[in-house]
């Protein structure tokens, strides 16, 4: 009996976390439009979401392309076709590992450092005092921030796949002696608009959801350190988890 | 009249704050709400300011009935009041010269000198000038306070709300903060609620006070009036003792039962 009870309880309090979370979703998105205003908020959000977070995805990038080229080759050289290998890189990157690995590293490196700011604001009543000054937090720091999230995360994607085509170009062409040529011409002749239309999707689509969950996460925090601690543990969790669900969702729509 | 509480009930959970509770702030004058640690001065303050709405009664500032506004029509009455946090509440991403401009860029279009002039006139009222480009991070806790007085007042408010202003600070910092509170309400003539449990700052700047104890305004009247009473509770609170209507001990079970119960569930548990 209890554990029905716990079960009910688990899903009621999932299901109103999930309202909440939408409510909250739609309260930002209506500040979105004033906060698109004043752009100076946004690019520094852009710089802190993106540009602070460039080391990590460039070098995690160029080890993801050289693991994608070792593996890549061994396989095709299985069936005779390491020429191949420019495209398999590319289509893993753009469409699958460029959008997902990006996500998942945001979330470990932008995501928890939003939530941890704007949970140490709550904490430290500074998020009250803009409100006592008349200054919805919600336009002045939740919207900048969330849009921040949702613009840095493409363009990450997109510089992730540059440098992981360079990784897997590297271990493919410079060290497998796969052609050149043949690495490049047959990526050109085989990727379409189609397959960086999907990846750019899916990276808007992750970063709209990291980013959410890295404000509402901030912005709901219980106002202790034990609580801010909490708050950015449940930011990496819920971003990781709900990337592979929505990358599942979105390549089963695209296929 | 500025701020009116009337009949205001509140409770968090099976906890009762107030229970009844009555008082009001005038107009150009130092109001200041006294009463133990507990007593929910700060709580008062979220009421007044529409952090939180009462179970029952009403707040009213300037007329209106703050828990009824619309956020549009709260926020145009946060904009003619100031308040001072307890710990400053800067924002940490700015230096001191961009949190007092904060609310000026927030709700006016000044040209940049103008904003400049604005900020430097109250930093140097409150006699940090100097420090203008420091970060919050490198400023003492007198000095923050400063600083946010200056943040509270940048856009000449009506009223200004100080909770707990004198908490933590050395006794040359609490001095400046009680000169500076008197200069902002004689020279702007700006109305005050002073919300702290510091007997002797508050006699020395208050017009009125009032007396919070277990949720009722227990006594009002000048510092004067207040040190004149003989009221058991006013006494031990002005007189600082430990023990009295307020008591010292949070309600508890008896201490011997409890010291022979923890004994005997220890002996059993020894026994087993």
């Amino acid at each position: 009996m209890s554990r029905v009870t716990a079960r009910d309880g688990m899903v009621t309090g999932s299901l109103r976390r999930i309202g909440a979370v939408g409510v909250f979703f739609a309260a930002v998105l209506a500040q979105c439009v004033p906060a698109l205003l004043r752009p100076r908020h946004i690019v520094h959000q852009v710089y802190n979401a993106g540009a602070r977070s460039l080391i990590i995805i460039m070098l995690c990038g160029l080890f993801v392309g050289m693991v994608l080229g070792l593996q890549g080759f061994d396989l095709l050289q299985r069936f005779g076709s390491e020429d191949a290998l420019g495209v398999a890189a590319a289509l893993g990157l753009l469409k699958e590992l460029g959008p997902v690995v990006t996500a998942l590293l945001f979330a470990g490196r932008a995501g928890t450092a939003l939530t941890s700011e704007i949970g140490l604001m709550r904490a430290t009543d500074q998020l009250t005092a803009m409100q006592m000054m008349a200054v919805d937090p919600m336009q002045r720091i939740v919207a900048p921030r969330f849009i921040g999230g949702v613009i840095a995360m493409p363009l990450l994607v997109a510089i992730f796949d540059v440098v992981g085509l360079f990784g897997a170009q590297l271990v493919g062409v410079q060290m497998m002696d796969v052609d050149a040529g043949a690495f490049w011409s047959q990526m050109q002749a085989a990727v379409q608009l189609n397959d960086i239309q999907e990846g750019f999707i899916k990276s808007v689509v992750f970063g709209t959801a990291c980013s959410l969950v890295a404000v509402y996460e901030g912005y709901h925090t219980e106002p202790t350190a034990a609580g801010v601690g909490l708050a950015t543990t449940r930011t990496v969790v819920t971003s990781s988890v709900l990337t592979l669900l929505l990358d599942y969702i979105l390549t089963a729509a695209f296929l | 009249m500025v701020v009116e509480v009337k009949g205001v009930h509140y409770g968090v959970g099976r906890r009762e704050i107030f229970a009844g509770l009555d008082l009001v702030a005038r107009r150009g004058r130092v109001t200041a709400i006294m009463g133990p640690s507990g007593t929910g001065k700060t709580t008062l303050l979220r009421l007044i300011t529409g952090q939180s709405a009462p179970d029952s009664g009403e707040v009213r500032v300037w007329g209106e009935r703050v828990a009824t506004l619309a956020q549009r029509d709260l926020y145009a009455l946060r904009r003619r009041t100031g308040m001072l946090f307890q710990n400053g509440a800067l924002l940490t991403d700015l230096d001191v010269f961009e949190n007092v401009a904060f609310p000026v860029r927030e709700h006016t279009n000044l040209t940049e000198p103008l904003i400049r002039e604005l900020v430097l006139t109250k930093l140097h009222a409150v006699g940090l000038r100097g420090a203008a480009r420091m970060m919050p991070s490198e400023l003492s806790g007198g000095m923050a306070r400063r600083v946010a007085l200056a943040r509270a007042v940048v856009m000449d408010p009506e009223l200004l709300i100080y909770d707990e202003p004198f908490v933590g600070l050395d006794p040359i910092s609490m001095g400046v903060i009680v000169r500076l509170i008197r200069q902002m309400n004689r020279v702007l003539g700006i109305t005050s609620i002073v919300v702290s449990h510091d007997v002797h700052e508050l006699a020395a700047i208050a017009d009125e006070s009032f007396l919070l104890s277990q949720g009722r305004c227990v006594a009002s009247g000048s510092p004067e009036e207040l040190h004149r009473s003989e009221s058991e509770v006013v006494r031990q609170f002005l007189d600082g003792v430990a023990d009295g209507p307020v008591p010292f001990h949070y309600p508890a079970p008896d201490y011997r039962e409890q010291l022979l119960g923890v004994d005997r569930s220890a002996r059993a548990g020894r026994a087993a």
